[in-house]
């Protein structure tokens, strides 16, 4: 059995005969949907038993129906329209959430060339040679989607998650980009099916005087990139810990507080098939793509024809039991909390990491000896930099007699320091009342 | 490249391009002018996020997906600050009002409006008219990304390091001018809180309700103290304390 040249490449795309399109556009869309439909009731199965109990489990087998059934009771519905509500774009906010989503989810590869109906062509609807930059922009328009239908509310507490969500989304799509940035300079590429191409190639990276075989997955090369982008796109998809725009307990349901019906179905739908895209996006820069994971990849076969789409689901399935373990787990932010780690924390350490990897990057070509004399050279300036940094001096450890005598006036009054506690005379006349049982040692009980 | 790429190199436009155009430039054109039209300040940020939607896909299909998408990226955010802008300063609901406040202020807007456009016009005219076009097939030699990358870094990038060194600048700005500095010294302890709350003059309690031991309720009634003076500090400062009349306090006739 042969295999034939399986990755696809950007000439490969924009061939298709248009019924081809259609089917994959059609699948990429049930996709997000059946997405929505099993991560709703995943994720409540999961909660569930991470909280000890059962979840939905009455409705079809396992309760999987419970969803659908949800779904169509949201249907049925009243349509509820605020009066002070702005009707416009009260009406497109969810639409523009939901489109959002799902066209992100046009240039994720789901797997390599396969052959469909003779036509010999790759598992994703399209792809571009800007494509990751595509998927970033759906993102940042996502943004309007959650904004506008806070603002279109014409209520407070939406309102308040709409402007929430706005610095949220902004700040962290910051991490989010910077982060890709280093699987650019690794790939050198943005096409999404580019990058899942460079990451089957095992670079031989020269470490200290030895060769070393890297492992292809980005996930492990670029351990730092990949830690920042996933909790920036958790960030990015609102869900717990960072769900500020929605906090319950704060802003009732945040920016969707006012919407009803079918709105609401639709705005869940947006939220759902984001975290589907990010995860699968994630599994596309970082997690190899459709590649078999290791084990797997032993056999020849396993990243040719139709299985990688099998290995591209579960690796999709990890990630988004992920979010809802990290659901089920973690405490939701404070508001500020959640602003520092975005601008002081993730932010500076993606630059240094940038930085790091140009430097190696570009450092590899160079003699041994130039190279060392030069990361030495940056050692010396980081060490001598971080020994006559101005720090502020620890103020002295003060006595407990001066940290008293320090008190400003006025401060409540303290006990002598050197207080000994009298016997308390009401112990003493117990004790003195009581019967002695032993006579020879009543003195040293006492006290 | 994409076959748009090749296509557009022959010089021809391609049907679907076409298509494109002639669905979304009408759609350009309103989200334009309806941004200048429209009286809420939120539509019309929204409509100009329709326009420079519009532009990033004529972008596309012209064969510059990088600038396209970036379009889109840069101008989403950016309006999304003049959008925050909005609702920071004006206020929700607010719309503009139809007084003209200046006198001649329209007339003067456009005629400066015009005249500004002519003088970059003729400026990139004068610029640009005897450069030769290298043709798309030159521009992508080495890919779309790669060709802006290298133009970027190389040819432009002193400019490029002005703009950004502007923008910096003008974000470092904001940030003084929004900055409250609060130094150490002028936080307040513990001590001197309590200091400042039991000083002389300072009543430490609790404050008296309004209408407590008062023959009415009404919020703008003081509270009486045991001995029977008002109570200031029962009433907001805004109020005044006001004394009620022999008609307010007879009875009402509803205490039957």
């Amino acid at each position: 059995m042969t295999f034939l040249a399986q990755e696809p490449t950007l000439a490969d795309f924009g061939r298709d005969p248009w019924w081809l399109v259609l089917i994959k556009i059609v699948f990429a869309f049930a996709f997000g949907l059946l997405a929505t439909l099993l991560g709703v009731w995943f994720e409540r199965r999961v909660v569930g038993r991470m909280a000890v109990r059962p979840g939905p489990n009455q409705l079809g087998p396992f309760g999987l129906l419970q969803t659908l059934a949800d779904g169509m009771k949201m249907a049925f519905k009243e349509d509820i329209l605020p009066r002070s509500a702005d009707k416009v774009v009260y009406f497109f906010a969810p639409v523009i959430s939901v489109v959002c989503a799902v066209t992100a989810l046009s240039v994720m590869p789901f797997g390599p060339m396969v052959s469909i109906f003779g036509h010999q062509t790759p598992l994703q609807v399209t792809d571009v040679s800007v494509a990751v930059l595509l998927v970033l922009a759906c993102s940042s328009m996502a943004v309007y989607g959650v904004v506008l239908a806070g603002w279109a509310s014409g209520s407070t507490y939406p309102l308040l998650g709409g402007l929430r969500s706005a610095a949220q989304l902004i700040s962290y799509e910051i991490a989010l980009g910077l982060s890709i940035v280093a699987v650019f300079m690794l790939s050198g590429t943005m096409s999404t099916s580019g990058i899942v191409a460079a990451q089957g190639e095992r670079p031989q990276l020269e470490f200290f005087g030895f060769d070393v075989s890297a492992p292809g997955w980005y996930a492990i090369l670029l351990f730092p990139s990949f830690v920042i982008f996933f909790i920036a796109i958790v960030g990015e998809t609102n869900r717990a810990p960072f769900d500020l725009p929605e906090a319950e307990s704060e802003l009732v349901a945040g920016f969707m507080t006012e919407y009803s019906s079918l709105k609401f179905a639709l705005i869940m739908l947006s939220e759902y098939v984001a975290m589907v895209t990010m995860s699968a996006f994630t599994v596309t820069l970082f997690l190899g793509g459709w590649r078999a994971p290791w084990p797997l990849s032993i056999w020849d076969g396993a990243n040719a024809g139709w299985w990688p789409m099998l290995w591209f689901f579960g690796k999709v399935l990890l990630l988004v039991f992920v979010f809802v373990w990290l659901r089920g787990t973690l405490p939701r932010l404070r508001y500020d909390q959640f602003m520092r780690l975005g601008w002081k924390v993730l932010l500076p350490l993606n630059l240094v990491w940038i930085l790091v990897l140009a430097g190696w990057l570009k450092t590899q070509g160079w003699e041994r000896a130039d190279r060392l004399i030069l990361y030495g050279a940056i050692a010396g300036v980081v060490l001598v930099a971080t020994l006559i940094w101005p720090s502020r001096r620890p103020a002295p450890k003060l006595t407990l007699a001066e940290e008293v005598n320090n008190r400003p006036s006025g401060s409540f009054p303290l006990p002598p320091l050197d207080l000994q506690v009298p016997p308390s005379p009401r112990t003493q006349r117990i004790v003195a009342e009581r019967e002695p049982a032993n006579l020879a040692d009543t003195d040293s009980r006492e006290v | 490249m994409t076959t748009q790429t090749v296509l557009a190199a022959a010089g021809s436009v391609p049907g679907g391009e076409a298509v494109t155009f002639w669905i979304l430039a009408p759609l350009a054109l309103i989200g334009a002018i309806g941004m200048v039209a429209a009286r809420n300040a939120v539509h019309s940020a929204l409509m100009l996020v329709m326009t420079m939607l519009c532009l990033g896909v004529f972008y596309v299909i012209q064969a510059g997906p990088f600038i396209g998408v970036v379009q889109i990226i840069v101008y989403t955010g950016a309006i999304m600050m003049l959008f925050l802008f909005v609702l920071m300063l004006v206020g929700r609901g607010a719309s503009d009002s139809v007084i003209e406040t200046l006198r001649g202020q329209r007339v003067a807007a456009l005629v400066l409006g015009v005249g500004f456009a002519g003088l970059v016009g003729t400026g990139l005219h004068r610029a640009l008219a005897d450069s030769t076009a290298a043709g798309l097939t030159a521009a992508n030699a080495e890919g779309n990304v790669q060709g802006i990358a290298r133009l970027l870094f190389t040819k432009y990038v002193l400019a490029f390091e002005l703009t950004s060194a502007l923008l910096i600048t003008a974000a470092v700005g904001a940030m003084v001018l929004a900055h409250i500095e609060r130094r150490r010294e002028d936080r307040m302890d513990q001590a001197a809180t309590m200091k400042a709350r039991f000083r002389p003059g300072n009543y430490p309690g609790p404050k008296p309700g309004p209408g407590v031991f008062a023959t009415s309720s009404s919020v703008a009634t003081p509270a009486r103290l045991p001995d029977g003076r008002l109570a200031e500090q029962s009433t907001p400062e805004i109020l005044p304390v006001r004394e009620l009349t022999a008609e307010d306090t007879t009875l009402k006739g509803t205490e039957k």
